[in-house]
């Protein structure tokens, strides 16, 4: 990446919900940038803040029973939080489009995929319909799409979920956006279809310098496409830095604990794993210090009380840990 | 545990130089489902072969990976060594019997002792029953410790060895995580003393740091009451972890079989190499270096599959004969089958 140009800059947002449990502080002040045409990672397990994180950059959180209760999000210049309903809309799909999970539920499946495709261009581009048309056959074939005239008449229910998944991507693009978020954009796919998917998403976003944003919990499927991580846990960012900072030098002892429990295809049966003791916190509740305290291994008193902010160890690479000088010398010394 | 009656640890030797009889032998196992076209018409009825001549071994205290993409006939192998499928023919020789010709009394008493774990810890647990009940059910059910007390101690002693506080007992299934749901689902498969579990996609549901302890207990309990997995998984990083041999599923077609450490180091069949390239690994340097081959295409509809070998229109290596001739399985060293002539 040599162009560095800030693209979206998430700062201390807090997204929370009102259950019946209680309130949930579903994101609890994450901040974080993605530059122009880089892949940003956002990992974490179930329940741990990525995808609502995500939405709330969109606006796309449903108001009651959600609601970002504070924080800013700058996407080139402007504040998207302040916007009216009419101005977000225009960056929605438009210069910000998002993939989700589940290619079987984000299309529309009483309407044809060329309806969908073209609905999207002739709003946000103001193309004619012939226009349109003939935009939508070139993106269906950009993205590997057979036949794509033909498909344009076809309804989701037509296609394969590898397929879909590649119309979300076309639909995605249709508009020229500047940023692609990809909710689990693999995780409902096959193995060979998870590749192909990943890396069309990979050399579309090199080729038409679109920024992406990839939340998954797949460890692998960061290490293989992302430039800079972030690792979330119950609502915030625990560490963040490039790939290679998060994987060989974790600073953190969650991301230690992750990367311990990870079988791997390139390691003999029988290594044990160390997996991390004990769940996740329930969000309902109050966190008193760390949250992650209760099951690390590295914590001290003041963990208990006090929860500590994310600060940088080395240029670009940070940990929310009161210990991770101690992690750090530890990790040198054992390797 | 002392209930579970001549359970002796034994060292983890490498199942394919035992020479003794296997626990369980699947032999030419084909299961074809009839399904009729179009929604009200009952024009032709087509044949979907989902397993298609399918055999294998597993010895005591083996776990066997069954791998491969959606459809490829993994889960039905399992339902039908367990008959909650009849398969279309084939013998599942369980213990040295044929388990196709008992009777239903005969086969029940077969069934105490092959089990089987689930994937979704949310629908395979009956939301109205406490976790008591059902761990206790199966032994309900086969007529083992019909005395409630009796039960409930082998119900806690169930969950404390799989890792739950015995308070859990009177727990629903609501009340608990999916990692401890998990747990549960496992108590009931063991409540039996089996000797064989299907293990159905059992850890794919859990997050990472969860899995791991799941995957830990599995193979503790494998140790320690020396039992044999079939272990059905997407996930190719796990069942390297898991298992001793792995086989590897193409449309209802075994088309690799051999020593865990084997396949994923020496893969022969084209299939099995390209599904393995697909699968990323943690470590960013590593994905650096690797050659990103991506396989072309899709799995073909089992409705109609390809004629010959059901791989050749995404195989790279390809020619003419594929297209007739199904080809078989031949052991290329010992151990390692390969469904495939030009390796």
């Amino acid at each position: 990446m040599t162009d560095t140009r800030v693209l979206l800059e998430v700062e201390n947002l807090h997204t929370q919900f009102d259950t019946s449990a209680g309130m949930v502080r579903a994101v609890d002040g994450i901040s974080y940038t993605v530059n122009e045409g880089e892949t940003v990672g956002i990992v974490g397990e179930s329940g741990c803040g990525k995808s609502v994180g995500a939405m709330s950059i969109l606006r796309l959180i449903p108001d009651p029973p959600g609601r970002i209760a504070s924080g800013s999000v700058r996407f080139d210049g402007k504040d998207l939080l302040t916007m009216n309903d009419a101005e977000i809309r225009e960056v929605r799909g438009g210069q910000i489009s998002m993939v989700f999970q589940e290619p079987m539920t984000s299309l529309n499946p009483v309407l044809s995929i060329g309806l969908q495709l073209c609905e999207t261009m002739e709003i946000h581009l103001k193309l004619g319909p012939e226009e349109a048309k003939a935009r939508a056959i070139e993106l269906l074939d950009l993205v590997g799409i057979s036949e794509p005239a033909r498909r344009l008449q076809q309804y989701p229910h037509h296609l394969s979920g590898g397929m879909r998944q590649r119309v979300m991507i076309a639909l995605a693009l249709s508009c020229k956006p500047k940023l692609i978020i990809a909710d689990e954009p693999t995780t409902a796919l096959d193995v060979t279809i998870q590749a192909q998917i990943l890396e069309l998403m990979k050399d579309l976003s090199n080729r038409l310098r679109v920024a992406l944003i990839i939340i998954t919990h797949n460890l692998g499927v960061v290490a293989r496409y992302a430039d800079r991580v972030y690792v979330m846990y119950a609502g915030r960012i625990v560490e963040s830095g490039s790939a290679s900072d998060i994987y060989h030098r974790p600073v953190h002892p969650y991301t230690l604990g992750l990367l311990r429990s990870v079988p791997r295809l390139d390691r003999p049966r029988g290594e044990r794993l160390i997996p991390i003791d004990g769940h996740p916190p329930d969000l309902t509740r109050e966190i008193h210090g760390c949250a992650y305290r209760p099951r690390c291994s590295f914590a001290v008193e003041r963990c208990a009380h006090e929860a500590p902010r994310i600060e940088e160890v080395a240029p670009g690479h940070a940990s929310a840990c009161f210990e991770k000088a101690r992690l750090e010398r530890l990790l040198k010394e054992a390797s | 545990m002392s209930a579970i009656a001549g359970a002796t640890a034994r060292p983890d030797t490498s199942p394919a130089i035992q020479t003794e009889q296997p626990l369980l032998e699947v032999r030419n196992l084909k299961m074809h489902f009839t399904v009729a076209e179009g929604l009200l018409s009952r024009r032709k009825a087509s044949k979907i072969k989902a397993v298609d001549d399918v055999s294998f071994t597993i010895a005591r205290g083996e776990t066997l990976g069954l791998v491969g993409e959606s459809g490829c006939g993994k889960t039905t192998t399992g339902r039908c060594i367990l008959h909650l499928e009849k398969p279309t023919s084939g013998e599942i020789i369980f213990e040295g019997q044929n388990l196709t010709n008992l009777d239903r009394k005969a086969l029940n008493e077969k069934r105490e002792r092959m089990q089987v774990i689930f994937q979704d810890p949310y629908s395979s647990l009956n939301p109205r029953m406490k976790v008591g009940d059902i761990i206790g059910e199966p032994m309900k059910v086969h007529g083992i410790h019909p005395d409630r007390n009796k039960r409930d101690q082998r119900v806690a002693e169930l969950l404390s060895v799989c890792g739950l506080n015995p308070k859990f007992m009177d727990r629903y299934p609501h009340e608990m995580s999916g990692g401890q749901r998990q747990r549960v689902g496992i108590a009931r498969a063991l409540s039996l003393n089996p000797d064989f579990i299907v293990c159905d996609e059992a850890v794919s549901a859990l997050d990472v740091s969860i899995q791991a302890q799941v995957i830990n207990l599995l193979e503790n309990l494998r140790e320690q009451f020396n039992l044999s997995y079939l272990f059905i998984a997407h996930d190719l990083s796990v069942v390297r972890h898991l298992c001793h041999r792995v086989a590897v599923m193409y449309l209802g077609r075994m088309v690799e079989l051999a020593d865990s450490d084997e396949l994923f180091s020496n893969p022969l069949h084209p299939y099995t190499q390209a599904l393995l390239e697909a699968v990323p690994i943690p470590d960013p340097e590593i994905e650096r270096r690797r050659a990103h081959r991506i396989m072309k295409g899709e799995v073909p509809s089992p409705i109609n599959p390809p004629s010959g070998c059901v791989f050749h229109p995404r195989c790279p290596l390809a020619v003419d004969s594929c297209r007739q001739e199904v080809p078989q399985l031949r052991e290329l060293k010992p151990g390692h089958w390969v469904a495939c002539p030009r390796v």
